[in-house]
């Protein structure tokens, strides 16, 4: 792994292109909303929905789904097998299943999408200027719809995502899909039955070790899979984004889609990756103050109802791309040996193998990636990033300038960049100012974040508090670009802390940030060469950096990309930093995992306010919490459970050198060794 | 119960008249061609396929006498009666006549002589191909490779007298099996890369010892040829093989040694075709009741050698269950058993090494095999379900009932309307009348899709009052999934599909069709799955490979199970436009062999290995099984005698 040999770069190069290439070649856009100005809305509801099925199957009643998952194999084994378990008669066993069932079925009723389709179509006008949709990945999706069932894996940035989802297939005469959704919106009483109206299925949040749960889930999932009842929408990414970033994906559903495949009850299974962009997320603020440790207010009926203010905002536009849909059957190939499960009978659970298991996760990455690469960005996301790296403020002819060659720099990264055509760079930096005056203020040609307006006399901890909440909401829209720089960002984070050029241990350097960071950010496991060559395929591209022999070093030009990116990565590097630093200096010996938030915040909340750390980012409990994977990970930190609760045990010289690592003080060998 | 000695009717040469041939006409390689010409003055009259009384056979083979007269008998010339590019008898084959109507000629078989009218549109719209396309066969012969003689051997072989050959057409006969890409080869006048050097037809057990001894002392490749009916490229030779390849013929081993009726016994030569081997019996009152769809050509030792199957193995067995003793000649020597215990515990059974050895340990010479009285009563029956589902689940019930008639097929609606494209011609006003109406029944009045609808067809076998009972508990757990009595008519067309389709993979293959089938064994659970994506995997390989149309992918399954079913594809389609349509078909056949795997299907159920399906060998009974089978291989023929590299 230490060396990576001259030709063995120049075909994963090769590789690296041929499999992004497709994706470069991107399809416009069409705005849905549009139609909707100009006709009724009361009629677009009512219109004719006749959308075609897979393989001209008949559409399947709730209750006769319900009836085909409580009388499957599957489920019986599970309840015989719990039966002899609890000592507690089948037949009360088939209850529980049952009423599980009924918690958890979706009861999809085209008269409640029509309502939807009416409600949504009065919202969306007055909220957003634009929803444009990739009408080929629309014909795409019907096509696939047709042959194989279909999984619709799209991002998760806002409750809005889902709704919207229908809204578009309604709009496009697709079958609706069924969503799965979290239990927590079943407490908002009646809007919990209007969404279960409307496709969605609702599990629970958490249900380990309860078998029955489990059996009646996934059969419910599967068989509406296996008979192509309708399209499967869940989010991989198990939960909102709060940050605007991807989360790192999770299995469990994924795995259960995938699993008909293997077992050849079905002939394949497309994933179609979904990449939703807004231009302003509604809960902007609300994700920054959470971040922040004011807790999330629940969800209720007349919290939506005060929500209704949002109406009165502009939030621009939202691009919803439908990729291309990914063959399972495709991505197995010659990875998992399906005749494996030849040997075992079919109904009973069975942890899924080694192979599968990395196979689907392998699969999860990737389809994440495909929806990263998706993503619509505005030109305000490379003004974001900018602000960033200079949060005293920006002359505002400097930032359009800046701006301008950023999206120079963006666009040779193959970055899927929303440019108005034809308008001036003035015109659209001072439109996407505009946009987001609530984050951002222009006074005597100065742009600068805007800090919430204190109300009366605030602490400095209220002022540290107002302040963090517009940096961690401007960086929710730089996160949004992260993806597109990441790789050669961690390149040139690499170049400088590296003790030489010498591209060893430049790589050495690289994988420690790579793996560092992989809680931050989607790394695909396992492709860590190919994301140094990457790297350095577009440093080189576009002039930053050459590579002459064994070496990597700076071109003459390369000096504001590679500062840029350097900035750009900052903010993770100090907030690593920081919570080392904490767990070394400060951290007590029982310190519980409950309490490493809190205690992190306020750690850095004192560096803060004693002028020793400028990183605000380091308070979002988001970094706070992927910093603690990552140690984890690298074994620096333990867990321990004692009694009910968990403690972290840390290693302080782990921890310790890590630390010199990320502040570029100690060589990356020497750390490894020192973490053995 | 005296020990019969029969035999089948076509006497061979004496080997006095082979030897003294070669030596007076020893310079040209027609010798023995032409020797035999002069030396037999008299013309000698066989039955060659004398009338099928059986009641078995009869109804499904049309009764008719065919006498031929031939000049000579040496080399038992099979190409004389049998085509050399094609399935079958020379004067049996599908053809478009003039009127652009398919006919099927000769008298053999009950659609022989008859007009099939709707053959054509079907046949067209399938696979949209075009009567008016055609791809006839090249007509020049073969090139043949010369032989390369193993002079000693030869020498040593004259002075026993067994007949042998090395005439090119001889050669070039057994150098196949039947294959797509061996007949496609042949028609088109393809050169095979290597073919037998000579050709050796042992009268008995004991010439089969002689030459096999011969065999080892000059090192000779030996390839043991029954029925040549292999579709595993277990006839081809290994072009690798430059020892001299001797095909040794079993044809002339083709008598019944004794019945014993004592214990329902028959010893049998192991040469001996299916349908002599049933006829014979026939005349005594008995039968094996082992029908495999081949039985007219296929030979009792080919069966021996891979693992055979007859459509009724569910009153009789399959080839395992029916034999008793085996003797095999191998180069350590002959393997047979010391009785004829009808089961026994001596440890690994021996019978199992030989059976689907596929000719890689030795010779079948000569096999006890149990008999049966000749059935008293038999009725074809047929049920129509509304889909493949229905009739898969029924099947499942029929086996799990244990009550599974002689023969029982569930075909599904692409066969279902392939059959229908073979009805003949209707005679009469009154039976087109009948036919409206039952059609106008099931699909209006009951609701069946026709275009969903499948059917299986049915062999009950016993006393009479017994079929009876059984077919109504049959069709009793039918009628619980849905299936319709559709009739006798139906049910033994079914049958009458599986003697022709041979034949028609030749039509096909004269307007640009190729075609071919494979089998598989699965648990019943799994039947569906891997039937919807065997079939689906072969539309997508096909569009993937350029196939320019629609292919035809049909399947049924053709035996049940306690645990599972037998299933049967068919795949063709039209390969206009294609450079090379063999190897586009075997790439998808290979493709869906690989998708059989996945879904828990075997590598073979009946047809064998060969060297087509070798490369999953291991995946399928573990490197240790292959293993456990090649220390077999090695102890019993060192020196690899028996060459033909099936299996491993």
């Amino acid at each position: 792994m230490s060396t990576v040999c001259a030709s063995c770069f120049n075909i994963l190069v090769f590789v690296t292109l041929q499999q992004r290439d497709p994706m470069l070649k991107r399809d416009g856009f069409e705005d849905i909303l549009e139609e909707r100005r100009n006709s009724s809305d009361l009629k677009y509801a009512l219109r004719c929905y006749a959308p075609v099925l897979y393989k001209g199957v008949t559409p399947c009643k709730a209750n006769m789904l319900k009836n085909i998952v409580l009388q499957s194999d599957q489920l019986h084994y599970v309840i015989n097998q719990v039966s002899q378990e609890s000592g507690e008669a089948p037949d009360i066993i088939q209850e529980e299943a049952s009423v599980i069932l009924e918690e958890m079925a979706h009861r999809l009723q085209i008269s409640t999408v029509r309502f939807f389709a009416f409600a949504l179509s009065k919202a969306f006008k007055t909220l957003f200027q634009h929803v444009c949709v990739n009408e080929e990945g629309i014909q795409r999706l019907q096509q696939a719809i047709q042959e194989h069932p279909v999984v619709l894996l799209p991002s998760h940035r806002s409750y809005m995502d889902f709704l919207l989802m229908s809204y578009i297939l309604y709009t496009y005469d697709l079958a609706l899909p069924v969503i799965a959704a979290g239990m927590d919106f079943m407490g908002m009483k009646f809007v919990g039955e209007m969404l279960r109206m409307s496709g969605a299925f609702f599990i629970r949040r958490s249900f380990g070790g309860d078998k029955l749960y489990w059996a009646v889930f996934s059969e419910y999932v599967k068989t509406m899979l296996r008979n192509g009842f309708a399209p499967i929408e869940f989010f991989l990414e198990g939960t909102r984004s709060r940050t605007c970033k991807s989360l790192t994906p999770k299995l469990g559903l994924l795995n259960i889609v995938i699993e008909p495949f293997f077992k050849g009850e079905v002939f394949d299974v497309n994933l179609v990756p979904v990449s939703i962009s807004y231009e302003r997320i509604l809960e902007e603020s609300l994700y920054a103050r959470e971040l922040l440790g004011v807790p999330k207010p629940k969800e209720s009926t007349s919290g939506l109802l005060k929500a209704r203010r949002i109406l009165s905002e502009d939030y621009g536009s939202i691009h919803v791309y439908f990729g291309q849909p990914v063959s399972v059957r495709s991505l197995a190939q010659g990875k998992v040996n399906r005749s494996t499960y030849n040997l075992f009978p079919r109904h009973i659970p069975r942890k899924p193998m080694e192979e599968t298991q990395s196979f689907v996760n392998d699969t999860a990455y990737r389809i994440v990636r495909l929806q990263e690469d998706n993503m619509v960005l505005k030109p305000w996301v490379l003004m974001a990033s900018l602000l960033l790296q200079n949060l005293e403020g920006l002359e505002l002819s400097v930032l359009t300038e800046q701006t301008v060659w950023l999206r120079g720099l963006a666009l040779s990264y193959a970055a899927f960049l929303d440019w108005p055509d034809h308008a001036p760079t003035a015109k659209v930096v001072s439109s996407s100012l505009a946009l987001h005056r609530g984050l951002a203020c222009v006074s005597g040609g100065r742009v600068s974040l805007v800090v919430g307006e204190p109300l009366g006399p605030v602490t400095p901890e209220e002022a540290l508090f107002n302040r963090a909440v517009s940096v961690l909401s401007c960086a929710s829209y730089r996160n949004q670009v992260l993806h597109v720089f990441l790789r050669p960002a961690m390149l040139a984070v690499a170049m400088h802390t590296a003790a030489s050029s010498k591209k060893n241990e430049v790589y050495n350097c690289f994988s420690f940030l790579w793996d560092m960071f992989s809680n931050d950010f989607i790394l695909c496991p396992g492709d860590i060469v190919q994301d140094f060559e990457e790297a350095c395929y577009l440093l080189v591209k576009t002039g930053a950096v050459q590579m002459p022999q064994q070496d990597i070093v700076m071109t003459d030009i390369g000096q504001p990309t590679l500062s840029f990116f350097n900035g750009l990565l900052e903010p993770f590097l100090q907030g690593y930093q920081v919570v080392c630093r904490y767990l070394c200096e400060e951290a007590s010996e029982g310190l519980t995992e409950k309490q490493y938030i809190p205690a992190v915040r306020s750690f850095a909340v004192k560096l803060i306010l004693a002028g020793n750390l400028r990183c605000y980012e380091v308070l979002s409990s988001d970094m706070q919490k992927n910093a603690l994977a990552a140690l984890l990970r690298m074994d620096a930190v333990r867990k321990v459970k004692v009694a009910d609760q968990v403690t972290l045990i840390v290693n302080k010289m782990a921890v310790n050198s890590i630390d010199d690592i990320l502040g570029g003080k100690l060589p990356t060998q020497k750390a490894l060794l020192a973490r053995l | 119960g005296a020990p019969l000695l029969l035999n089948c009717g076509r006497r061979p040469p004496t080997a006095d008249s082979a030897t003294a041939a070669d030596k007076t006409n020893p310079r040209g390689k027609h010798c023995l061609w032409l020797c035999f010409r002069v030396l037999s003055s008299c013309l000698e009259i066989f039955v060659l396929c004398p009338p099928l009384t059986s009641d078995s056979i009869s109804t499904v083979l049309a009764a008719a006498t065919i006498t031929m007269t031939l000049t000579s008998t040496v080399c038992f010339p099979r190409q004389e009666i049998m085509k050399w590019n094609g399935w079958g008898y020379s004067d049996s084959k599908f053809l478009f006549n003039k009127k652009g109507q398919a006919e099927f000629t000769g008298k053999r078989y009950r659609l022989s002589g008859m007009v099939l009218p709707s053959l054509q549109d079907w046949f067209e719209n399938t696979f949209g191909a075009s009567v008016n396309h055609k791809s006839p066969p090249a007509l020049n012969a073969s090139a043949v490779p010369p032989a390369s003689l193993n002079e000693a051997f030869v020498e040593d072989l004259k002075a026993t007298g067994i007949p042998f050959s090395h005439e090119a057409e001889d050669r070039v006969f057994r150098a196949h099996g039947h294959c797509l890409h061996e007949i496609f080869a042949l028609r088109e006048g393809k050169k095979f890369e290597r073919v037998p050097d000579m050709v050796v037809w042992p009268n008995c057990h004991n010439d089969v010892v002689k030459i096999v001894e011969l065999a080892c002392k000059h090192n000779v490749c030996l390839i043991p040829y029954g029925g040549g009916t292999s579709v595993t490229s277990a006839l081809e030779c290994p072009p690798e093989e430059t020892r001299c390849i001797v095909s040794l013929d079993t044809s002339q081993m083709n008598r019944i040694l004794w019945i014993d009726e004592k214990n329902l016994v028959a010893h049998v030569e192991a040469g001996i075709i299916g349908q002599d081997l049933e006829r014979l019996l026939n005349e005594s009152g008995y039968c094996t009741g082992h029908e495999p769809d081949s039985m007219e050509f296929s030979s009792l030792g080919g069966w021996v050698a891979t693992r055979a199957s007859g459509m009724k193995k569910n009153v009789y067995g399959n080839i395992e269950d029916l034999v008793i003793h085996i003797k095999v000649v191998t180069p350590r020597g002959v393997i047979e058993k010391s009785c004829q215990g009808p089961r026994m515990s001596t440890g690994p059974d021996i019978h199992h090494f030989i059976l689907g050895s596929e000719g890689t340990l030795g010779v079948v010479t000569e096999v006890t095999m149990k008999i049966r009285p000749i059935p008293e009563y038999q009725k074809y029956g047929s049920v129509v379900f509304p889909n493949f589902e229905a009739g898969v689940a029924c099947l499942r019930e029929v086996a799990k009932q244990r009550c599974a008639p002689a023969s029982i097929r569930l075909m599904d609606n692409e066969q279902f309307q392939f059959g229908h494209a073979l009805k003949p011609q209707v005679s009469s006003i009154f039976t087109n009348f009948v036919e409206g109406l039952k059609k106008f029944y099931i699909t209006k009045f009951k609701g069946f899709d026709p275009h969903q609808l499948v059917v299986a067809t049915l062999l009950f076998e016993g006393d009479r009052e017994r079929v009876l009972q059984h077919e109504k508990q049959v069709y009793d757990i039918a009628a619980t999934f849905g299936g319709l009595a559709a009739g006798e008519d139906n049910g033994q067309r079914g049958y009458i599909l599986t003697f022709v389709i041979a034949y028609l993979r030749d039509l096909g293959m004269d307007y640009y069709v190729v075609a071919e089938s494979f089998e598989t064994s699965v648990p019943w659970d799994r039947v569906l799955d891997l039937c919807r994506n065997v079939k689906e995997r072969i539309n997508r390989e096909c569009k993937e490979r350029g196939v320019q149309f629609q292919p035809l992918t049909s399947c049924r399954v053709t035996q049940t199970y306690d645990a599972g079913a037998c299933v049967y594809f068919y795949f063709a389609f039209n390969y206009r436009g294609l450079a090379d349509p063999v190897h586009t078909y075997e790439r998808v056949e290979h493709a869906a062999r690989e998708e059989i795997l996945a879904n828990g299907g075997s590598l073979s159920h009946h047809h064998g290995v060969g060297k087509l399906r070798k490369e999953w060998m291991k995946e399928s009974i573990s490197s240790l099984g292959v293993g456990m089978l090649q220390s077999v291989k090695d102890y019993v023929d060192p020196d690899n005698i028996f060459g033909n590299r099936n299996l491993l």
